[in-house]
């Protein structure tokens, strides 16, 4: 019977299935932990006097919680994060797990950190203790998120008890236009099928627009589609997959290479695969992206009006966007063009790889951030910052007013000192503009990395299109 | 865990969509390394205002629904961050189901992990339990997770409702996942690594 690449990767790690409604028991390939969802992990696997099934099948790496000033020092300021942080290094030697710390070259988002070391590959499961997990479709395996407990279950037994999903396949024809990014179309995905429009699915991106797309914006499309509710999400591996990976720290080598190179290229849905529902896009129909409202499939094209409640047949919805509204600060009807800005933040595991800034240095070349903007650029990595700073972004960036900083979420969740104050507006590359996210009181407007550049230069939300002469830098 | 069998309690209405869980549990209450004190954490920007008093309006705070041991919530709630925080400061305030018509992924099998009950239904028939419960006076379940059934405890009406056979094992017997998987399926899982290594050396 012909099978989807999701079905594919299930089946191959399926250890035995526990029911007959689809509840199975997952062997999984990897985690990457972090110090904020791990701890009550460890701390039940120390009770318990268990052990790590495969410490080498983990990667710690402290980024929500450190600071990102751009001096940096091993040991952080406030308490609980040291706490945090403490408690993670003690963990990591007691139970013999690698760890990236503060003060390592490789640090940084764990998103970012993983690919970039080798440690993802085709056909893998990787499940790990945050959302954004499902990054790693774009390298062709399944990666979802899980919370603390089945961290635990997963340290102590590899495994994860599993419910097999339904399949959504996403498929984008066409081309994207010159100065829409793999952040508008995933953005317009979200707009389209809404909040919860995948929850309960898996799903596959195929189609031209996507095989055209770099790995590191399948990497921005995959990371953001948990925000449709997505529980893991896959793109069949391609040449550039084998490009990005080959000559990583942790890839294969020599004959392994080549053979992992062939099983990979082979992994794919059949042809004649059904899945369980399929969405259509033309990618020359997506133009740049903002969100207005509190969830991130509020969202518009920049050329667009704030909504109007009235516009919302569903109650219950239409009060939510009322109150969406209200939170914001915003008129129905007003130009989303028009909104001023205090802030931009370009950042997160969904928009800070090295092709992210070289986009936003390409808006910012020649050009100032606006009186009264606060304009801060925190790097996917340490080494996204050391390659940025290679080709001289980071001269680009300061000498347009934004602050250079070293790696972590940051303002993306605003767990370390990162913080907006109530009422602050902020233009930013992350994916989620929840009700208090970057700050209690806090409003934000999630858009490309390119956009927020261009928000920075406006003092204002802006269209980038009017920004770069982009036949010029193609 | 505490295990789920027959819990008789108020519920509360939450209509609101796609309830995330920075709402549910917001950032500061991330940052200890243990479950302690989460319960003052949830919603707390909705229960508490910014001179820390509890804000009588809100629906946890108001006579009648403040010892609320069901939610009866809208579709997607527990959307966004995989923070297990938020259930663990949901058990803790005594919240012991949730009944809607979509949950999360994350925040649905998190919920399962902790002996909270996550019950899916068709919207109208959440429509209707939302309607019963916005009154104090009628706002009464009793949840039986053996026979399966909601039951409104004013006028009996029940409603039937399905769940996986191993979530309903693990909650009606407060079962302790690491150690069932272990005691069950560590000799298979140890058998299906080594094919798994042999036909994936490249992972390992």
């Amino acid at each position: 019977m012909p099978r989807t690449l999701y079905d594919k990767i299930i089946d191959a790690h399926t250890v035995c299935p526990l029911d007959d409604s689809g509840q199975l028991l997952l062997y999984v390939d990897r985690t990457i932990l972090n110090e904020y969802t791990s701890p009550q992990a460890f701390s039940g696997l120390r009770e318990a006097g268990r052990t790590v099934w495969n410490p080498s099948a983990a990667l710690m790496v402290v980024d929500h919680v450190n600071p990102t000033a751009s001096h940096r020092t091993a040991e952080v300021a406030d308490r609980e994060a040291a706490g945090q942080i403490a408690y993670f290094r003690e963990n990591a030697h007691d139970f013999g797990i690698e760890l990236f710390d503060i003060l390592d070259p490789r640090q940084g988002i764990e998103h970012v950190v993983a690919p970039e070391q080798g440690l993802v590959m085709p056909g893998m499961v990787v499940a790990a203790g945050d959302s954004h997990t499902t990054a790693y479709g774009a390298l062709g395996a399944l990666g979802f998120g899980i919370g603390t407990s089945d961290i635990e279950h997963y340290l102590a037994t590899q495994t994860l008890v599993y419910r097999r999903l339904k399949t959504l396949r996403v498929v984008v024809d066409g081309d994207l236009a010159p100065g829409v990014t793999p952040k508008d179309l995933v953005m317009e995905i979200i707009r389209r099928i809404g909040a919860d429009g995948a929850t309960g699915y898996a799903v596959e991106f195929a189609g031209p627009a996507i095989a055209a797309m770099s790995v590191e914006g399948r990497m921005t499309v995959c990371t953001m589609i948990v925000e449709a509710g997505a529980r893991g999400a896959v793109i069949a591996a391609d040449e550039k997959v084998l490009a990005y990976i080959q000559g990583r720290p942790r890839a294969p080598k020599g004959l392994l290479w080549d053979q992992a190179a062939q099983a990979w290229l082979a992994l794919k849905t059949d042809d004649d695969a059904v899945f369980d529902r399929e969405v259509h896009l033309a990618a020359q129909d997506v133009a740049p992206m903002v969100t207005w409202g509190t969830s991130p499939d509020q969202a518009a094209v920049i050329t667009a009006h704030v909504p109007a409640p009235d516009s919302e047949a569903d109650p219950s919805r239409r009060a939510a966007l009322s109150r969406a509204l209200d939170y914001m600060g915003l008129a129905p009807g007003a130009p989303l063009d028009g909104i001023a800005i205090d802030h931009a933040f370009i950042g997160s595991c969904t928009n800070a790889r090295i092709e992210d800034l070289r986009d936003a240095a390409r808006v910012l070349r020649g050009r100032r951030v606006a009186a009264g903007v606060r304009a801060i650029i925190v790097p996917g990595s340490t080494q996204v910052r050391a390659q940025a700073e290679r080709e001289g972004l980071d001269r680009v960036f300061t000498a347009a007013g934004f602050e250079w900083r070293q790696s972590g979420c940051s303002m993306c969740l605003a767990m370390n000192d990162d913080v907006l104050k109530p009422g602050d507006r902020c233009a930013s590359s992350t994916n989620r503009n929840f009700e208090g996210r970057q700050g209690k009181g806090a409003r934000s407007h999630l858009m490309s990395p390119a956009m927020v550049a261009a928000a920075a230069v406006a003092g204002r939300l802006a269209d980038v299109r009017e920004f770069t002469p982009f036949e010029e830098v193609v | 865990m505490q295990p789920f069998i027959r819990v008789t309690g108020p519920a509360a209405p939450f209509p609101q969509p796609n309830v995330d869980t920075d709402v549910i549990m917001p950032k500061q209450f991330l940052k200890g390394v243990d479950r302690k004190g989460l319960d003052r954490g949830v919603f707390f920007d909705l229960r508490f205002g910014a001179d820390g008093q509890t804000r009588p309006d809100f629906i946890l705070n108001r006579p009648g629904w403040e010892g609320a041991r069901f939610l009866v919530v809208g579709p997607n709630f527990g959307c966004g961050s995989s923070r297990e925080h938020a259930v663990w400061g949901l058990a803790q305030l005594g919240i012991r189901a949730l009944i809607g018509t979509s949950f999360a992924g994350i925040f649905n099998d998190n919920c399962h992990r902790n002996g909270i009950l996550t019950v899916t239904l068709p919207a109208t028939l959440v429509e209707d339990l939302m309607a019963r419960v916005r009154r104090p006076d009628a706002n009464g379940l009793t949840i039986d997770l053996p026979e399966q059934a909601i039951t409104v405890d004013t006028d009996g009406l029940t409603i039937p409702f399905a769940i996986d056979a191993v979530r309903k094992d693990a909650l009606v017997q407060g079962l302790d996942g690491v150690s069932a998987t272990l005691a069950r399926h560590a000799a298979a899982i140890r058998a299906f690594e080594g094919g798994h290594r042999q036909a994936n050396p490249w992972f390992f």
